[in-house]
């Protein structure tokens, strides 16, 4: 980010301007007409001159601001690889939407697999406890006695395989939370760029600001700041080749190094 | 089997130290950066490290430096951890002397291949 801080010229103004003001004091003082007319253009001319050189500071100040975030208005569906900054960072925030979009989705499709299974467990345990029971007031005949017993050791198998779901579908949500690191990193990025905007905006408004004085008008006061730029993270996927695609990418850069 | 698991984001912690759970590590400890991670590691007993990279204070890949600087650690198996996706990020951690390299986000498959292939090579010497 380039700074846009620049007051000398400014400063330069204000000098000459003393200066000729002294000066004309002088050829007052003196009755001097022709050279106090003249005096009083040149004064103007050093106003309009100073407004000027504000006004370009300004210009450039606003060109450096476009071109550190890549502004570009005219951007088409063409030229998608030259995202500009602000672009990039909606992608990004698109990105922690789609993620946390997904995540949502799939701890809610594993709860909602996981249910019935719970549901299933819960309705043939009381189904079998009753028989079980009336077993220990011994108020079943032997013919229900081998029914209950074949009741009981389906039971225990299905229970096998619907823990094992469950257990596997506990894993699967548990998995789905990661979405919290990777959208953590993206949202702070993003919160760094909109911290360097807001450092370009204030310093355009100061330098604004050094207009309107110049122009004899109230200016209030801002605070100047600004920071770097952050670099570019790996975790928004991206075609580029500086970064990899995924974890094969990865095993086989490893490999290529003797991994 | 101790397993010192390392990231700043709990959530990653939780999520790692519960599929190391699933594999049968039930004895892991967690630090949020590497600061924090290295003063455990130089207490001993720690028999495997899974760090994240992009981390305050110290960084996972300041953390692997740091360990195998150490005369007492350098020998112990690292696994990283992170949503660190440059390849000049993975040749400088491969570099550094890393044992795995896992990109977030990443599946449980992936996390158990890469550990039990650490240890494979571990015990072959």
């Amino acid at each position: 980010m380039s700074r846009l801080t620049d007051t000398n010229s400014y400063e330069g103004y204000i000098q000459e301007l003393a200066k000729t003001t002294e000066l004309l004091m002088e050829k007052i003082e003196q009755g001097k007409t022709n050279e106090i007319s003249e005096l009083i253009d040149s004064i103007k001319e050093t106003r309009d001159r100073g407004l000027y050189l504000e006004v370009g500071k300004l210009t450039r100040a606003l060109h450096d601001a476009i071109s550190a975030f890549h502004i570009d208005a005219y951007l088409d569906d063409s030229d998608k690889k030259d995202m500009s900054t602000i672009s990039d960072a909606t992608d990004r925030l698109g990105y922690v939407m789609n993620l946390t979009d997904k995540a949502a989705n799939r701890t809610m499709d594993m709860v909602e697999a996981s249910l019935p299974i719970a549901q299933g467990i819960g309705c043939d345990t009381s189904k079998l406890k009753k028989d079980w029971e009336r077993l220990g007031k011994r108020e079943i005949s032997y013919e229900e006695f081998g029914e209950l017993y074949k009741e009981m050791g389906t039971f225990l198998e299905a229970n096998e395989a619907r823990v094992k779901d469950l257990q596997q579908n506990l894993t699967n949500i548990l998995m789905a939370q990661d979405y919290q690191d990777l959208t953590g990193q993206v949202i702070k990025r993003v919160v760094t760029l909109v911290q360097d905007v807001e450092g370009s905006l204030v310093t355009l408004v100061k330098l604004a600001g050094n207009i309107e004085e110049v122009g004899g008008l109230e200016v209030e006061s801002v605070k100047h700041s600004s920071k770097p730029a952050q670099e570019e993270i790996g975790i928004f996927p991206t075609k580029n080749d500086e970064f990899v695609s995924g974890q094969d990418d990865v095993d086989d850069l490893l490999s290529s190094l003797g991994f | 089997m101790n397993i010192l698991v390392v990231d700043d984001f709990s959530t990653m912690r939780r999520i790692i130290k519960n599929l190391l759970r699933d594999l049968g590590f039930t004895n892991t400890e967690e630090a949020d950066d590497g600061s924090t991670a290295l003063p455990i590691l130089q207490k001993g007993g720690i028999d495997f490290l899974i760090t994240d990279w992009n981390m305050p204070k110290m960084t996972g890949i300041d953390l692997l430096k740091a360990v195998r600087a150490d005369a007492s650690l350098e020998g112990l198996p690292i696994l990283m951890v992170t949503a660190e996706a440059k390849r000049e990020q993975i040749v400088e951690a491969a570099q550094a002397g890393v044992n795995g390299y896992v990109v977030k986000p990443f599946t449980a498959a992936v996390l158990q291949e890469k550990i039990e292939r650490i240890f494979e090579r571990v015990e072959a010497g």
